[in-house]
């Protein structure tokens, strides 16, 4: 059994007859332990996705799914409350902005207790224990003088360090970072990334990694999902899909970094932009970006086609040599 | 903290001139003079006249006579009624009462209703809650005081007869003054029903009072909730699975309160100048009612000092706000 499991997954905004998909018909799994890099430009799904899964999409966004189920438990036929004691618990998040996303409020103890305080039971002394240890294993250097600082007294590291902190505070299964290096500056990445692949062994985690950063994925992740326009368009090993992809917006997205650009002028780049809500082409979204473009992907829309774990949206995939195949 | 205080203090210095300056001249550029006004319309000799205006000093240049005022301002002298003799602070004092319960009376009603009413119009936004709040709170805001007021008292009070039209107490109770709050003399009398007089007498004008204050905080609660749960710190309250409710409350209400407190006490200028409204038309002794009257009769030391106590309370009650959101707020708290 899959630690989580996600199968058809739709996120849909807006009402009417014609309501904005956010996320289109998303699969995917993770299994305990295991460390999942989500790819794919900004706009492409990746976060709303994983909110998705969180419980944390609002009215009027709707979420549907063939399939959610973290641990066999079906996520959207369970009770509101009986979810919200699998949220923050089993299941946690840590975000991108790490400066906005604590209280300005409350203090730094408060905000990781509560979390104790909703989902475990124990004393206020037991928490505070709990805090600074928590504190302690996020790399806070004096925890204990930290208890009282606020949100605003904290740098963007060392908030995140604080979300951290708060996110493992109940011991989850499965963790959802969500592009948690995006707002730091370089050297702050690195440690904050060292500091939760280091978590992740230690408890033996799920993790769910959503970046930009294809260099880091390629180094931690197991499996990687590429999305683009809210819909899975390659998943596979991590080695695999770096050495081999088989979509033509992973290895646009592989080309676009700066090492495969050496001794040239110019970074190749892909040109376009991800659809929005309003010129979502018909077809294969990615269509009228995709060099190899044919006339069938601009009138019929593929569907996932492969074995197992290494699967790819495309009718012409492409070969070995990265040229598509007939 | 300290020096946030002495630094907001130096700036009502020049506050405070302006005020003397203001009322100073605007009540005597009222034509008139208390004299004809006492004399009414028997009138008074030229000579007699001369002599009444000479011995309330009101022959003398008006930049002396604003300097003597100014003079007796700064070792704390408001002067004396010209109509009743007593000093104005007496007078004051014994009437701030009335118009202090109605005010607070007021001012609760517009924090009970109108709070909850943005708070809920915010979180169940685009219902049908939410529309009628925001438009009742809109015709709140734009009914004028009177209008509002005969309205209420033409239904409550002549048609349904529930509420009593005017006064502060049932002529049939007597009660002693110790605090010269109602609710407070009431309860001490130990007379029976006195209190619920007292109260039945407060409801229209509290309501009257408080409807602008309401409208003011309800939506001002509205738009600053709905910024707030918009926030980053609002998904991460939520991602740590605790109940809606606790979210609202402790997360997200916290942060909205701070724009809301400043409005609500910028509300305490509204309450008492809408009290000068209120009591003139419900009968009520308070200073509302007494300024008003003192305009008539041309009363200048009442109105000049009656202003200026007025306008220090009001400058009072905003300096408390300013260190209020410091308490809320620990950004401004750790701030110099």
């Amino acid at each position: 059994m899959s630690l989580l499991e996600v199968n058809n997954l739709t996120v849909e905004f807006g009402d009417g007859d014609n309501p904005f998909r956010a996320v289109d018909q998303v699969g995917y799994s993770v299994e305990k332990g295991e460390i999942v890099g989500i790819v794919g430009e900004s706009g492409s799904g990746k976060s709303v996705s994983s909110l998705s899964i969180m419980g944390l999409i609002e009215y009027p966004g709707k979420v549907k799914a063939d399939t959610l189920k973290f641990e066999g438990q079906d996520l959207l036929a369970m009770s509101e409350n009986k979810r919200r004691a699998i949220t923050g618990a089993e299941i946690a998040m840590i975000f991108q902005e790490p400066m906005s996303s604590l209280n300005p409020c409350y203090t730094v103890e408060y905000q990781i207790s509560e979390a104790l305080k909703i989902h475990q039971s124990g004393d206020k002394k037991w928490r505070r224990q709990r805090v600074i240890e928590l504190l302690d294993q996020v790399g806070i250097p004096d925890p204990e003088s930290r208890l009282k600082t606020y949100p605003h007294q904290l740098s963007g590291g060392m908030s995140q360090r604080v979300m951290i902190a708060m996110a493992i505070a109940c011991d989850p299964k499965l963790l959802i970072a969500d592009e948690p290096t995006t707002a730091l500056d370089v050297t702050i990445q690195a440690q904050i990334v060292d500091l939760l692949l280091d978590l992740q062994k230690q408890k033996n985690m799920g993790l769910v990694l959503i970046t930009h950063d294809l260099a880091l994925v390629a180094e931690a992740a197991h499996r990687v999902i590429v999305m683009y326009a809210g819909q899975v368009v390659e998943t596979g090993p991590a080695e695999q899909i770096f050495s081999k992809p088989k979509h033509p917006y992973t290895q646009a997205l592989l080309r676009s970094l700066p090492e495969s650009s050496l001794g040239k002028d110019r970074l190749d780049a892909l040109p376009g932009v991800v659809p929005g809500a309003f010129d979502r082409p018909i077809g294969c979204l990615l269509n009228p970006r995709c060099p190899y473009a044919t006339e069938r992907c601009q009138k019929e829309q593929p569907t996932m086609q492969g074995e197992g774990v290494r699967q790819v949206r495309c009718f012409t995939p492409l070969d070995e040599a990265g040229r598509p195949s007939a | 903290m300290f020096q946030f205080i002495i630094k907001k203090l130096m700036l009502v210095i020049p506050t405070f001139i302006g005020i003397t300056l203001l009322t100073f001249t605007l009540i005597r550029l009222i034509p008139g003079d208390p004299i004809e006004v006492m004399a009414g319309e028997r009138g008074v000799s030229p000579e007699r006249h001369a002599a009444l205006r000479a011995e309330l000093g009101l022959d003398q240049p008006l930049l002396v006579q604003y300097f003597d005022y100014v003079k007796n301002i700064a070792s704390g002298d408001l002067g004396r009624s010209l109509i009743t003799k007593t000093p104005v602070t007496e007078e004051f004092l014994t009437l701030f009462p009335a118009t202090v319960e109605l005010a607070s009376c007021a001012a609760l009603f517009a924090i009970l209703v109108g709070l909850p009413c943005g708070i809920i119009a915010a979180v169940k936004r685009g219902s049908v809650f939410d529309h009628s709040v925001m438009t009742f709170s809109l015709t709140g805001y734009s009914m004028p005081i009177f209008w509002w007021a005969l309205l209420l008292m033409l239904v409550f009070s002549v048609n349904l007869g529930i509420t009593p039209v005017s006064g502060r107490l049932d002529v049939t109770y007597w009660i002693d003054e110790v605090t010269g709050f109602m609710l407070i003399d009431t309860l001490l009398s130990g007379e029976e029903g006195a209190f619920a007089s007292a109260l039945h007498h407060l409801v229209l004008p509290s309501i009257v009072l408080g409807t602008i204050p309401m409208a003011v905080i309800a939506r001002m609660t509205r738009s600053s909730m709905l910024e707030v749960l918009g926030e980053d710190y609002i998904r991460t309250a939520r991602s740590k699975g605790m109940a809606p409710m606790r979210v609202i409350v402790v997360h997200a209400l916290r942060n909205a309160l701070i724009p809301v407190i400043t409005v609500i006490g910028l509300q305490v200028g509204i309450l008492l100048s809408g009290a000068i409204l209120t009591e003139t038309i419900f009968a009520w002794p308070g200073i509302g009612k007494w300024l008003i009257e003192s305009i008539g009769r041309r009363d200048y030391p009442v109105v000049q000092g009656g202003i200026l106590i007025v306008a220090t309370i009001i400058i009072v009650v905003n300096l408390l706000v300013d260190i209020m959101y410091g308490v809320v707020n620990p950004r401004i708290r750790h701030s110099k």
